[in-house]
């Protein structure tokens, strides 16, 4: 396939995820904290399903989605190619080996990296998709590594809530309900701030876009 | 499926909307350039709401019956989408809730369009009622089992089969009011909108005795008669159009005025109970479709049932 077909392949499966998402959630963003402009960013939100990073990246208005990228897991995204052409190329993932041992590249490198080509950020700090009974998993220190390595960048919560009801683990048919995203006011790391310190805030900021009821 | 009385009824509506529209825009300029006043923003953003309302509904009546049923079906789905956000379920009902949306909706709206009465009249009270609560069985939680399936029930009964009695007008078979069934369709939710809208303009006029304090603020008794005898005095002035005599079509629209309060009344008590102000926030200034669609709702099924009693020969 040459590139241009792939280009425009890819723009066509991006809208159809996305149209797809808005019918089967409806999804409502607040910004509660932050306006909605075009504003270099990373926004660090809950994992309770693998749609959240597409939920997000819908609730962007269009000239914020383009210039946003989604931190995925390269373990997951490249096992076939439908997944690869998906996560490279549809959502240009930065893409991230979550296993020490077989990794060539340090994550928060390429996630700098792709900060200083000018790209906003969709971070999911727990690492992996909490499908325990607690709130939040415990961040991992990505997002601190993150906040002081570039330290000039807003540091955006989002609380996604609803979507582990429409798509609960294990299922394959999701359940058409309205979720809302909470978008918080930025963090920044402070002077002399240490990792738990940091990440704790962070957590708590995130906590507290949590609606007690919907 | 177009009628003169058709086209009267929405150049009338038309007229009202570019009024409305025009003196949101002269308010605007006088009391709010900047957009400071939130009620004449709301005013204008439920104009506008109102604009694309008509607009798609008119499309509809100009596509048939095949229209009209896509239509309502689909403001099935987003009601339901509305209502169960907000039900309680878990884990062990997901396969009852992707059966309302995916099977119960599209058979409802199917029986319909098949003109199957004795199946599409039934078929949420009967079948989904005795076989949905087994989907969420076999799956063994028990905890709020009752709750679980009634809400899912009551979301079913309110989204999907009250609402398709508006499309099933279409299909009764009224002598000598042969092809302008869609006029039913317009008059009912014309009357019972008219009456939500005037019920406001009087409240907020006169408006000083709540009729249910611990539910709705702005649910008041002037507002519910001036509203109610309003619209049930422009319904019954255009008695011509429909198959009513001027006295039956008086009747009929302060039953279905009731009604559609009574609506507003049962669905507010539900949003209260839920902490929520409106269902969603697809319809600018309105909130959900579950807000605009409520008394239509509840109007729909005994306009529907009284009609055919009455008048219809199937």
């Amino acid at each position: 396939m040459n590139s241009s077909l792939r280009a425009f392949a890819a723009r066509v499966t991006g809208q159809a995820i996305t149209t797809f998402a808005r019918f089967i959630t409806a999804p409502r963003a607040v910004w509660q904290g932050i306006e909605p402009v075009r504003h270099q960013r990373v926004y660090f939100a809950n994992h309770s399903s693998n749609g959240d990073f597409v939920l997000l990246w819908t609730a962007l208005p269009v000239p914020l989605r383009r210039q946003t990228r989604p931190v995925a897991a390269l373990d997951y995204w490249l096992t076939s190619p439908l997944r690869a052409f998906i996560g490279r190329e549809v959502f240009n993932a930065v893409l991230i080996d979550r296993r020490p041992e077989a990794r060539t590249e340090d994550p928060v490198t390429l996630m700098a990296a792709a900060l200083d080509e000018g790209s906003s950020l969709i971070l999911f700090p727990e690492g992996q998709r909490n499908s325990s009974d607690s709130t939040l998993l415990p961040f991992k220190s990505g997002l601190y590594h993150l906040a002081k390595s570039r330290p000039g960048i807003d540091l955006v919560p989002v609380w996604i809530a609803n979507l582990n009801r429409v798509m609960p683990k294990g299922e394959i048919i999701p359940v058409p309900l309205i979720c809302t995203l909470t978008f918080g006011a930025p963090l920044h790391l402070a002077e002399g701030e240490t990792k738990d310190a940091f990440l704790t805030r962070a957590t708590q900021a995130l906590l507290a876009l949590k609606p007690g009821q919907l | 499926m177009t009628s003169p009385h058709l086209l009267w009824l929405l150049a009338g509506v038309g007229t009202i909307l570019v009024v409305a529209s025009i003196i949101g825009e002269i308010l605007r300029a006088r009391l709010s350039p900047a957009g400071e006043n939130p009620v004449i923003e709301n005013l204008i953003a439920r104009t506008n709401a109102w604009w694309v309302m008509v607009i798609c509904l008119a499309l509809a009546f100009i596509a048939g019956k095949p229209g009209v049923v896509l239509l309502f079906a689909l403001c099935s789905f987003a009601a339901l989408r509305e209502f169960l956000t907000l039900t309680t379920h878990n884990r062990a009902d997901h396969w009852s809730l992707v059966a309302c949306f995916f099977l119960i909706l599209p058979l409802q709206y199917w029986f319909l369009a098949t003109d199957w009465y004795g199946m599409y009249s039934i078929f949420i009270p009967v079948y989904a009622f005795l076989l949905l609560p087994v989907l969420s069985a076999l799956r063994g939680s028990t905890k709020d089992f009752l709750i679980r399936v009634s809400e899912t029930q009551w979301a079913l009964m309110i989204c999907v089969y009250c609402a398709s009695h508006v499309p099933a007008l279409l299909y009764l078979r009224i002598p000598g009011f042969e092809g302008r069934n869609v006029i039913l369709i317009a008059y009912l939710i014309f009357v019972v909108q008219l009456s939500d809208v005037m019920q406001y303009v009087w409240g907020k006029l006169v408006g000083r005795t709540k009729v249910a304090p611990n539910l709705s603020p702005s649910k008041t008794w002037e507002g519910l008669i001036g509203g109610a005898l309003t619209a049930s005095g422009v319904g019954t002035a255009l008695w011509w159009m429909t198959p009513f005599s001027p006295l039956q079509a008086a009747g009929m629209c302060l039953l279905i005025t009731l009604m559609g309060f009574f609506g507003g009344l049962v669905m507010s008590a539900i949003k209260r109970d839920r902490g929520i102000k409106d269902w969603g926030h697809l319809i600018a200034g309105h909130g959900g479709f579950l807000d605009r669609l409520d008394s239509v709702i509840f109007a729909a099924p005994i306009f529907f049932h009284i009609t055919r009693w009455l008048w219809s020969t199937t």
